[in-house]
């Protein structure tokens, strides 16, 4: 399975993957994409929101089930991915790019150091 | 007798499955098992007459009916949130065929297209009702309805606080209470005609026409919500909306509805149907089931249900509701209803029901001793002022056989709520105001 070594990851199957400008990029693993299935619908926070680190964020509804979307950082959301209203299908598609769900701030970068490495997170879903 | 092991033609246990139960859970005998209970209470002696035979039985209850004042076979001028209207004779023979009345929802739903159908018609014409974009196949009743809408509204919005005006059915205000309590919602009252907001508050919940009949300034309650930033609510009569301006028009975002007054007889406790409509960017937070239409691999119509995962049975305590049931075949009771009358017949009905309440309105008005103290247009509902208390007036009428209206004096000094509609004879309303004037 397709996993990209530039990101981190969280044992909720999100990733978080460090830009040039100090912001980071977050979005689902390939992984869960495939357990969810074809997903329908994300609700996402809104540009402004402050995230927690593990903590609800939104939601990714599939035409099976509903579930969670886990922060892997604390931050504020600086940009949603509003193409994913129209073509939600982008997430099965492009779960690495252009599927990705926010832009956040972070509050404390340290907190990335706490995620797996793709390594890790293999094993984890082996 | 042999011992077959059954002791009760009631309880499928045997001696040996009862043995079994008790070694598990540790007690030596049934006895044992529930001390706990006073031996006194365990086994009373009931005083009840001998068995009757069926014919016997038949008459008794019969006779027992018989003391009832039902709306429909006396003139009754009750409403105050459940309304007495004709219903044509085609309804109860279709809903009550063994395909409808006896079927549950199976777990594969979608094996029930007859089923399905009937609630996609549902949906179909009370959104049409309302002016609204969206509708759900039904919930229990108009009030669970309105408390809903509330919980819906703080989930859209993330605030925890509600606003209702005092104008509201107090038994609707009372469920968005007890649905709005165990959630650490705040339930605040706020004036209906000028409502003064919070800051964030989620929900304006108001009634259309109110609680005492009147049809109020929902553009104003609307207008009021939207620019403190909440969503506007409305509890509407749905045979009112086919008079007046729907709730749509208003641009309420969530407007709900007791499905009652679509033809379904009055009946203490229900069950009734609750109509919930919303605007369409609101769909993922609707609570209950909705049924949506589609074609098959062979390009047949279908009926299937319709974004499932935010229910219980799939999403657990996740789910956007509790709501695990509704009550479809009330539902398809209002379908037929509204499919047989029409957009014109239901027309008709609401102005029947304006105008004989007009009259009766004007009749009692010019009564010695009677007054009408409530301001405002109104539809088929109006309070009259009596001269005496209205328990009073109301026992006084009963002698009349008649039954009048809801005692709303803890509101308007000796007020009695008086619904007429198109089920009333000129005779009826006639005998109502000679009975009101022998009162004084």
């Amino acid at each position: 399975m397709d996993l990209p070594a530039d990101r981190r990851y969280s044992k909720e199957h999100e990733w978080a993957l460090h830009q040039p400008d100090g912001t980071v990029l977050v979005g689902i693993t390939e992984f869960a994409q495939h357990e969810l299935g074809d997903v329908v619908y994300v609700e996402l926070p809104k540009a402004g929101a402050q995230v927690a680190q593990f903590k609800q964020m939104g939601e990714v509804e599939s035409v099976k089930a509903v579930s969670e979307l886990y922060s892997p950082l604390s931050g504020e959301v600086v940009e949603v991915n509003t193409t994913l209203k129209d073509s939600p299908e982008l997430v099965n598609e492009s779960p690495y790019a252009k599927g990705w769900l926010v832009r956040v701030k972070p509050a404390n970068p340290a907190e990335l150091d706490a995620l797996m490495d793709a390594a890790a997170y293999a094993s984890l879903t082996a | 007798m042999a011992d077959t092991g059954l002791r009760s033609p009631f309880i499928p246990n045997t001696t040996e499955d009862r043995a079994a139960m008790l070694a598990a859970v540790g007690a030596k005998s049934v006895e044992e098992l529930f001390a706990d209970i006073p031996a006194e209470h365990r086994h009373p002696h009931l005083a009840l007459p001998e068995a009757l035979d069926e014919m016997a039985l038949r008459r008794e209850m019969e006779a027992l009916a018989a003391r009832n004042l039902a709306p429909g076979a006396s003139a009754s001028f009750l409403g105050a949130g459940v309304y007495h209207h004709f219903c044509p004779a085609a309804v109860a023979p279709l809903v009550t065929r063994g395909e409808f009345l006896t079927s549950y929802t199976p777990y594969q739903p979608e094996v029930s297209q007859g089923t399905l159908q009937g609630s996609y018609e549902f949906q179909t014409l009370t959104a049409q009702l309302f002016g609204m974009e969206v509708s759900n196949a039904g919930m229990y009743d108009g009030a669970s309805a309105l408390a809903e809408a509330a919980l819906m509204a703080c989930r859209i919005t993330g605030h925890a606080r509600v606003a209702v005006t005092g104008t509201v059915n107090p038994r609707y205000v009372e469920t968005v209470r007890a649905y709005s309590a165990p959630q650490g919602i705040e339930v605040y009252t706020v004036d209906a005609s000028a409502p003064a907001l919070e800051p964030e508050t989620a929900a304006l919940l108001a009634q259309y026409p109110n609680y005492l009949g009147v049809i109020e300034d929902a553009q104003t309650q609307s207008d009021a919500a939207h620019a403190a930033g909440a969503l506007f609510c409305l509890s509407a009569d749905p045979v009112a909306q086919a008079l007046f301006k729907p709730a749509g028009d208003f641009g309420a975002d969530i407007a709900t509805g007791e499905g009652q007054a679509l033809g379904v007889p009055p009946s203490y406790g229900g069950p009734y149907v609750g109509i919930f409509t919303c605007k369409r960017e609101h769909i993922r937070q609707l609570p209950g089931r909705i049924v949506g239409r589609t074609t098959d691999a062979q390009g047949r119509t279908g009926y299937v249900l319709t974004l499932q995962p935010r229910e219980q049975h799939i999403r657990r305590q996740h789910a956007t509701s509790n709501i695990c049931t509704s009550t479809a075949l009330v539902g398809l009771w209002a379908t037929i209803y509204m499919a047989l009358m029409g957009k014109q017949g239901l027309r008709r009905v609401a102005e029947l029901c304006y105008q004989k309440a007009h009259y009766a309105a004007a009749r009692i008005g010019e009564l010695p001793g009677y007054f009408l103290p409530v301001e405002g247009t109104f539809f088929q509902e109006f309070v009259v002022s009596c001269p005496a208390a209205p328990e009073r007036v109301n026992r006084t009428l009963e002698a009349s056989g008649i039954v009048g209206g809801m005692d709303v004096s803890d509101r308007v000094p000796h007020g009695m709520l008086v619904c007429v509609n198109e089920t009333h004879t000129k005779a009826d309303i006639d005998l109502l105001v000679d009975a009101l004037k022998g009162v004084f």
